[in-house]
């Protein structure tokens, strides 16, 4: 290390590391984890998320979880909160359908309408 | 590869460390293995989070929520309802009579703290240089290096009205500007790291913490100074913060913030860990460095100051641990930010140990000028069982007593020297309404004839002729003019001692007089003592009315000085009673208490025993 400039790179990819702690996210990804949403695929679904958007290095999105949101018959439940935006839920999810969100909608900011169950508050 | 979802903080400082913070982890580690979530989830361990009292304690990211007194066995619920359900476990979390504190941020203890020093301990893995580095280390020693002069760099620090944290208060840029003006071929920074006060761990927690922010502190003030050697002198108890100096002085050299040419300047720094043999004296800036130089740890009369004839008589600045761990911040956020905190006098902020009958005891960081009441009882939580506040003791045994009646003084370098006491390191002792401060005074006493080098009359002598005179008083053989021997006594040791120590030792004493005179006078002239704290000048009794004649005292007591019988109770013999208190331990129906006062009965005897010349007991 000679420079401030490599003191910078080192930086930020150590503040890519601890983004957990600092919260400076553009997208909160909340996946409904009680008793239901796990019988039916929310780990599936959760473990999707975390390896989609490492894979896409996509580095503002925060991958957390809740408990039961009270949608069951539409679980694995997943909620999409931007900054400024309504939120977005998410029903029925699959692995195959959550690769679709992370493109659409979390790269592209397309919300997929055919998944949504719920907007808003 | 798959992104990690949590971020879970183990405080892994010493304090949680012996609650049993290291197993937690262990288990940690063990569940999330069976559960296949080891990949989601990365198990930090951090240095001291403050609220030493509620540890083991751990924070989990990205929410933030703040779990106290958590034992290896609650684990495997965290791991499954947290986790993988979403579900904070409520039972762990901070709770009072009306509220919850689910996330750090709401709890009580952190909400008039302000952390500069300590911004990152409890925040960030102390063995990992990156995440120094992401919260923006060594950012202000490259931009010192390769945009400010040394004299820029001084001119700065004098600026933001920096003091030394180490107990004295002496402005940090004197002591650079002075060795910076005085040319030589070698020069040396010292970190003073040999925190020996009774009750506090602010430097140990911080080494502990954030290792190479003290680095980075010390590699400026090198820079500034023209030295391009330094030295930390940590004491050998605290075997874990030199572990962790010591590997963080490792990774700077690895990747070049240390050693030749740092950034690409001029600037070469090179830093070594001596371990100190924990004697207090070493604390005093000629003796460490003489500690340093191989010798015995005894001071030298000042002048030569260190900053003219230092390290192997060569220019040097000693810093305390806390004073480096402000200067990366100051160059970062600017000195009139620095100084926009405290008082006239005496700004940014400042550590402290909080310890004693105390809620909260712990490590907390607050701006300098705020009250005793605000630390002790919003930050600090009040007093533990009910008890009343009775004193604080501040700046350990160098220090003086508060009271009541100064809860609303400014916690400042000047506020706290008129009235006593000083700043000190750090260390807060709170005391309640159950301590006698006769033997606080001989407990401080105590120790500073234990730690005192011998090398001077004053405080060799003087102290111990002091505590002399504090036994006396305490068992009961004060006499009219032991209170003014005590002050004229305590005045010639601060006069005439060659360092700190002797000059500072006589100052629990002196203030706790100075407030507490009438309790001094009750020992020597009513032979009691109100806290019945002192044994001899206390007794114990059998309420007859209560007692039920079970004989259980008579048989637990190991000098059968207690008889009687079912029909007639039980009655303490005083002159043989040597008060074990094994008989108010046992006494089922708590018919056995302590009084205040010598038994008149052993009043008597002694005064006999005076007249007939027998003076066994002195």
């Amino acid at each position: 290390m000679k420079t401030l400039a490599d003191l910078k790179k080192i930086r930020e990819k150590a503040q890519e590391e601890m983004k957990l702690r600092g919260g400076n996210t553009r997208i909160k990804i909340v996946v409904g984890m009680g008793t239901s949403g796990i019988a039916m695929g929310a780990r599936e679904v959760m473990k999707t998320f975390l390896e989609e958007i490492a894979n896409r290095n996509l580095t503002d999105v925060l991958v957390t979880q809740t408990g039961e949101k009270g949608l069951s018959s539409m679980e694995p439940v997943v909620d999409l909160i931007e900054e400024g935006k309504p939120k977005v839920t998410y029903g029925n999810m699959t692995p195959e359908k959550v690769k679709k969100v992370v493109v659409e909608h979390i790269v592209n900011g397309r919300t997929v309408s055919d998944y949504v169950v719920a907007t808003g508050n | 590869m798959s992104l990690k979802r949590i971020d879970l903080l183990i405080c892994c400082g010493s304090g949680c460390i012996s609650a049993g913070a290291l197993k937690i982890k262990e288990r940690f580690h063990e569940v999330l293995q069976e559960k296949n979530l080891a990949n989601e989830i990365n198990i930090i361990e951090t240095g001291c989070m403050g609220p030493c009292d509620y540890g083991p304690v751990m924070v989990i990211y990205p929410e933030g929520t703040f779990y106290k007194a958590v034992s290896p066995d609650d684990v495997e619920e965290i791991v499954n309802e947290h986790f993988i359900k979403g579900r904070p476990v409520a039972r762990l979390m901070l709770q009072d009579e009306e509220n919850t504190f689910s996330t750090q941020k709401e709890v009580p203890f952190y909400q008039k703290q302000v952390k500069v020093a300590l911004a990152n301990c409890g925040y960030i893995d102390p063995e990992s240089m990156d995440e120094y580095i992401a919260t923006g280390g060594y950012e202000a020693l490259g931009t010192v290096l390769t945009t400010m002069s040394p004299q820029e760099t001084i001119d700065l620090i004098k600026k933001s009205g920096l003091r030394g944290r180490g107990g004295g208060g002496f402005p940090t840029h004197i002591k650079w500007q002075m060795v910076h003006d005085n040319a030589s071929d070698e020069k040396y920074v010292i970190c003073n790291g040999d925190e020996g006060d009774p009750g506090a761990f602010m430097d140990r927690s911080l080494l502990e913490g954030d290792p190479h922010r003290i680095l980075e502190g010390m590699m400026i003030a090198a820079y500034a100074i023209g030295a391009n050697a330094g030295f930390l002198y940590i004491r050998a108890e605290y075997p874990l913060a030199i572990k962790r100096i010591k590997l963080a002085i490792a990774q700077a050299k690895e990747v070049g913030l240390m050693g030749q040419n740092v950034f690409g300047t001029k600037f070469c720094f090179d830093a070594e860990v001596r371990t100190g043999a924990g004697a207090f004296v070493c604390g005093e800036e000629t003796a460490l460095i003489h500690s340093i130089e191989g010798s015995r740890g005894n001071p030298t009369p000042k002048p030569p100051y260190p900053a003219l004839q230092g390290l192997w008589g060569k220019p040097t600045i000693v810093n305390n641990v806390e004073t480096f761990g402000n200067i990366p911040t100051i160059f970062l956020k600017g000195a009139e930010w620095f100084a926009s905190m405290g008082t006239e006098t005496s700004k940014g902020t400042k550590v402290f140990a909080l310890t004693g009958d105390i809620k909260n005891t712990g490590l907390v960081e607050v701006p300098m000028g705020i009250t005793l009441r605000e630390l002790i009882f919003d930050v600090g939580g009040g007093m533990t069982g009910g008890h009343k506040f009775k004193a604080v003791q501040l700046g350990g045994p160098s220090g003086g007593c508060l009271t009541v009646e100064h809860l609303d003084v400014p916690v400042d370098y000047e506020s706290l020297k008129e009235r006593g006491a000083m700043m000190g390191s750090g260390g807060v002792i709170v005391m309640n309404d159950t301590k006698c401060m006769v033997n606080i005074a001989k407990f401080f006493m105590d120790f500073c004839v234990d730690e005192s080098c011998g090398k001077c009359s004053p405080c060799r002598i003087g102290l111990k002729q002091m505590l002399d005179i504090l036994e006396r008083i305490t068992s009961g053989h004060g006499k009219e003019g032991d209170i003014e021997e005590l002050q004229r006594l305590g005045e010639a040791v601060n006069k005439l001692s060659l360092c700190g120590l002797g000059q500072s030792a006589p100052n629990p004493v002196l203030s706790t007089i100075r407030y507490f005179r009438e309790e001094y006078e009750a020992h020597i002239r009513d032979k009691s003592c109100a806290t019945k704290v002192c044994l001899d000048l206390m007794h114990f009794d059998i309420d007859k009315s209560r007692c039920i004649g079970c004989s259980l005292c008579a048989r637990k007591c190991p000098v059968t000085c207690i008889t009687g019988s079912r029909e007639d109770k039980y009655t303490i013999h005083q002159l043989d009673c040597v008060k074990c208190g094994n008989c108010q331990d046992v006494c089922p129906v708590k018919a056995v208490s302590r009084i205040p006062g010598m038994h008149p009965e052993v009043i008597t005897k002694r005064e006999a025993e005076a007249k007939s010349g027998n003076h066994h007991d002195e």
